[in-house]
């Protein structure tokens, strides 16, 4: 068998052997599971809304007498705030509020209740600001202008395509989960690859058994060898995951329902998924062999990749920011700074359009960055493979880096 | 055709020359020792003689040949510092490691059992690396650098760590390889652990060669003149001896330029003194060593 594929065959059973790649293959959908679990709980704790709560109220200010039943909150009147205190603490009522007698002028209304709270409640809030609408409005308007003011917007967006036909592909949530999702699993499985080929480097070098493998095989050999080794068994991973995937939704669809049906994925998907998580890996591959190369040892060696490894979640973390402002010329750089690409397009493509101009030049500088790194580290890895306990400065590689 | 032909190689590193100027050779079916103190340039020398580093200038033929691809699966070599994948058992890391060098798994796991038999390891087959203690994995590794059945095995301080049992059984194994004819390189630091194998030595210094040819050659050319004595009775005055100095259980006695030791011992013979050891004093390689680089020094 050529020496390339021994490395490579060796290299990816000994990886999917390792405790850390199993326990972090399994943990994932593991975690779903839990989510999925949590949610149906949390779902199922907050359904007990239906029963009827019942609020005091104390009107100062005078006129707010119908409209006490507001969905599942009940107003009951109180004469004067004592009242309303004492029917709290005995917990005849939830809470109670006072309609003060400048409320026209001010519209302060103090809201009294024994609950700490971060935010009033929404049903409580739309309560109160319904039966005060509806009072405030009471003989003025028809009815049905009445709700109309209460609720005056259902908002349907129908997206047309530019021949004004309905778009196939219509955006929202149901576009959105699963490039999030793949987005996530991309950073996750990028880094654990990548940490996986750090560590084994480092641990060839501590226990200098390159030396050992360089006298049987060529830097390059070994270098394709290790990275396609890691990438496959990195594929592997996303594999599982992704083969667990239908399992979990068909668990969640009790509790999210009819949303799995929805679910769409966006126009090229699983095309530029393929693509952005070879080059992804590609380029931290590439990255983790030359940090590899140049650290003394594999835990110095993961502190140095943690630069490249950090802004790999930046897009995850701005990821609300994309739905706010998805026309910011943030995500475009984003979208074509190589390190953060993968995760960034992925994201994009569930959140908006993304130009053909800008995926072009996003795939062909994450090429340039994985060749241009390869041609580098194909430079230092013979050379500091073998400097042991010592990190060469950064003006020392810079010059081994020009006389080659 | 030389096992190796290394000619005028020169590399340094940052401010310090490692290896100047070095020039030596080793034929088929020879036991070749490269010696020399501590960061004397031993290991830069056989990382260049590996293709492992490249050398500065000069030239290295391997088997007669630049080593390529095909030419490293010839070639065994024993790292200075040892390891292997601590995770993974004897018998996969041996032939693991043999794959690379170009042997299929099936004669991989014969001759690796063959030779675990041979050091008495083959109990541990199964086990893990980690398991061993650091003088089976010696052994392991030493398995690693000859299954292949290599025409120049390289070994840089092989005996570093290990037990004298062991020691004498890597001893019998180098000479087992140097009598099937392959050519044999040890490096090492203890100079005297390898004079009784070595048949012709390179003695490096600062990254200079000081000594270079057939060991009993050198040995002859730096012998002070002296024999080594144990006999019975009182020796009394012998003519050409300057000096006697009572030594261990024996007398070494110096003698005078224009003596020889045929010559004291003829007058030995002739006065009936009963002798129970007579050798001509040779220095052992450190003496010889310390010697030159006094001389080199100067």
């Amino acid at each position: 068998m050529n020496k390339t594929l021994l490395i490579l065959r060796h290299e990816f059973l000994h990886t999917i052997k390792r405790r850390g790649f199993i326990i972090i293959t399994i943990i994932v959908p593991l975690i779903a599971l839990l989510a999925i679990g949590v949610s149906q709980l949390v779902s199922g704790i907050a359904k007990p809304t239906v029963e009827i709560t019942t609020i005091g109220y104390v009107d100062e200010f005078g006129g707010f007498q119908q409209h006490t039943s507001q969905g599942n909150i009940t107003l009951i009147r109180f004469d004067t705030p004592d009242d309303a205190t004492e029917a709290l603490v005995k917990g005849d009522i939830k809470e109670y509020f006072v309609i003060p007698p400048d409320y026209i002028s001010s519209g302060v209304v103090n809201r009294y209740t024994l609950e700490k709270q971060v935010v009033t409640p929404s049903a409580t809030t739309t309560a109160i600001k319904n039966f005060l609408t509806s009072n405030l409005l009471a003989g003025k308007v028809p009815a049905n202008t009445l709700a109309r003011i209460e609720a005056p917007l259902n908002l349907v967006t129908t997206r047309l395509t530019e021949t004004g036909a309905v778009a196939p592909e219509q955006g929202g949530l149901e576009n959105f989960i699963i490039p999030a999702v793949f987005s996530l699993l991309l950073a996750l499985s990028i880094i654990f690859s990548s940490t996986y080929l750090l560590q084994g480097l480092g641990e060839e070098k501590e226990n200098r058994l390159i030396e050992v493998l360089l006298s049987s095989v060529s830097t390059r050999q070994l270098l394709i060898g290790k990275v396609l080794g890691l990438g496959v068994a990195g594929l592997v991973q996303v594999a599982v995951w992704v083969i667990s995937a239908p399992l979990l939704l068909s668990l969640a669809s009790s509790s999210i329902g009819g949303f799995i049906s929805t679910i769409q994925l966006p126009a090229n998907f699983l095309v530029l998924a393929v693509l952005y998580f070879i080059l992804g890996y590609l380029l931290f591959a590439v990255l983790s062999a030359g940090i590899g190369a140049i650290s003394s040892n594999s835990r110095e060696g993961q502190q140095l990749i943690g630069i490249f490894t950090f802004p790999i979640f930046i897009p995850l973390w701005a990821g609300s920011l994309q739905f706010m402002f998805p026309e910011s010329p943030i995500w475009v750089i984003l979208s074509i700074f190589p390190i953060t690409a993968p995760v960034e397009v992925m994201l994009r493509l569930g959140v908006s359009d993304i130009p053909a101009w800008q995926l072009a030049t996003s795939i062909a500088v994450l090429a340039l960055s994985i060749i241009g790194g390869l041609l580098l580290t194909a430079k230092v890895f013979r050379t500091y493979l073998l400097m042991y306990g010592k990190r060469p400065g950064f003006g020392e590689i810079i010059r081994s880096l020009r006389s080659g | 055709m030389l096992a190796v032909q290394v000619s005028h190689i020169v590399k340094s590193f940052a401010d310090k020359v490692a290896v100047d100027d070095l020039s030596f050779s080793v034929a088929q079916g020879e036991l070749f020792g490269l010696i020399g103190p501590n960061g004397a340039g031993k290991t830069t020398t056989i990382r260049m003689m590996m293709d492992i580093i490249k050398p500065d200038s000069g030239d290295v033929t391997i088997l007669g040949e630049k080593l390529s691809e095909a030419s490293k699966n010839k070639l065994g070599y024993l790292p200075e510092e040892r390891g292997l994948y601590r995770k993974l058992s004897v018998l996969d890391s041996i032939i693991y490691l043999a794959s690379l060098k170009g042997m299929d798994r099936r004669p991989a796991e014969e001759k690796a059992n063959e030779l675990l038999n041979q050091t008495g390891m083959l109990l541990h087959k199964g086990k893990r690396i980690e398991e061993l203690s650091r003088g089976m994995g010696q052994i392991i590794q030493f398995i690693v650098t000859i299954i292949h059945d290599p025409e120049l095995v390289i070994l840089d301080e092989p005996f570093a760590g290990l037990d004298p049992v062991n020691t004498e059984l890597l001893k019998g194994m180098f000479a087992d390889l140097r009598n099937q004819g392959k050519a044999v390189i040890l490096s090492t630091h203890q100079m005297n652990q390898i004079e009784e194998l070595c048949d012709r030595i390179l003695m490096i210094n600062y990254g200079r060669s000081v000594l270079y040819g057939e060991l009993a050659e050198i040995k002859s050319q730096y012998r002070s003149n002296s024999v080594l004595l144990e006999c019975e009775g009182k020796l009394g005055e012998v003519p050409g001896v300057t000096d006697k100095r009572t030594r261990q259980g024996y007398t070494e006695l110096m003698l005078d330029s224009n003596t020889t030791p045929q010559q004291v011992l003829a007058h030995l013979v002739s006065r009936g003194v009963v002798i129970n050891r007579f050798e001509v004093a040779t220095p052992p390689l450190n003496e010889i060593f310390l010697k030159v680089v006094g001389k080199t020094h100067e």
